[in-house]
């Protein structure tokens, strides 16, 4: 199957928070950009960071890996990681891996940003 | 209704995953072992108790055999591959998403469930009271040098403060039983002699004092329990220690 390569772009949200649109195929190839994505939107001071997947193509089980990571990284500075904008199919992964009770899921950033 | 197309929802990849479920339950012909997990809920890294660490171990067998050719025979074959200290029960067909097996280490039955495979990996989580909550992931994949490097990484943390305590013994014998591992399947496709690179990096050193009493499902005590009750319970035809 075609790889589409992931891009991760951080988007100012409100004072506080900040998105992380995440496009293409997810998986542990593309740590490097999602951390460095986070330390951006650290850098602008964001203590809730929402992950959006309104455009993710694909995930794998590497991807999953990836994300505990970066959980890990947002509880170390405090900072509160939600999801939005994922599909059925994932949400169910969230849930069946149990990653739902670390990250809360959110239909659409509105949604997201009502957790700040 | 969902504009998108399949791919874009998510379905390109909704065969190699593991459909939900809330609790897992042990095929008919597997409840001899299946002890410790009928009826568990899955753990992840989020959901045991000691410091969480990743770990890589790799092994490059050249140009032996293609990442696909591996891993489809490592799919096959998953318990034939380890070292005589453990013991997968699993059933004989592939290794597929969804699939619950019990295994036996070291003395203690547990088990997994396979969360997701496709052609160059696959992916185990493990059950409430298995000694470590963790994503475990097999893989194969092509080296720069057009050779195959046989992986298996994983993201654990010790499910409860027992099994936090005995951490530097079976940190110990991961470095044993897994490098064996990676040998076996490498010496399957002709590879003998082959080196295993191991590297260690601990992701979180917070314990997670929430989750102290997973030690109620602790699989090494369970076992115990189950084994000096086998008198007790009616014969089954089968011993499962």
């Amino acid at each position: 199957m075609p790889a589409h390569e992931a891009t991760m772009a951080v988007l100012p949200l409100a004072p506080g928070a900040a998105a992380i649109a995440i496009t293409g195929d997810v998986t542990a190839a593309c740590e490097q950009e999602l951390m460095l994505a986070h330390e951006q939107a650290t850098d602008s001071g964001a203590k809730l960071i929402v992950l959006d997947f309104a455009g993710m193509e694909y995930m794998n089980s590497g991807g999953i890996g990836m994300l505990i990571t970066l959980l890990i990284r947002c509880q170390r500075r405090h900072q509160k990681l939600v999801a939005s904008g994922l599909t059925e199919h994932y949400r169910q992964i969230f849930e069946l891996t149990r990653l739902d009770e670390a990250i809360s899921l959110h239909d659409d950033m509105d949604q997201a940003l009502a957790a700040l | 209704m969902d504009p998108r197309s399949p791919e874009q929802n998510g379905q390109r990849d909704i065969e190699n995953w593991a459909a939900k479920v809330d609790r897992l339950h042990v095929a008919d012909d597997l409840r001899t072992y299946g002890y410790n997990i009928e009826g568990r809920r899955i753990a992840g890294p989020m959901n045991g108790f000691g410091r969480l660490w990743q770990r890589t171990y790799t092994a490059d067998i050249g140009t032996a055999a293609t990442p696909e050719r591996v891993v489809a025979d490592w799919r096959a074959h998953f318990g034939d591959y380890w070292p005589r200290m453990g013991r997968f029960h699993g059933t004989i067909s592939a290794i597929n998403p969804g699939d619950v097996a019990p295994l036996t280490a070291v003395g203690v039955t547990t088990g997994i469930m396979v969360l997701y495979a496709d052609d160059t990996s696959f992916t185990f989580l493990t059950p409430e009271g298995h000694m470590f909550a963790a994503l475990i992931t097999f893989s194969c994949e092509s080296s720069t040098s057009g050779g195959t490097i046989e992986q298996i990484r994983m993201l654990l943390r010790s499910s409860d403060p027992i099994f936090e305590a005995l951490w530097p013994l079976t940190r110990r014998g991961e470095d044993i039983f897994w490098p064996r591992t990676l040998k076996n399947l490498a010496a399957a496709h002709g590879v003998h002699n082959v080196t295993v690179q191991e590297h260690t990096e601990c992701i979180d050193r917070r314990r997670l004092w929430k989750n102290w009493s997973n030690v109620r499902y602790n699989a090494g005590l369970r076992t115990i329990g189950h084994t000096f009750t086998v008198p007790f319970r009616p014969h089954t035809g089968k011993s499962a220690n």
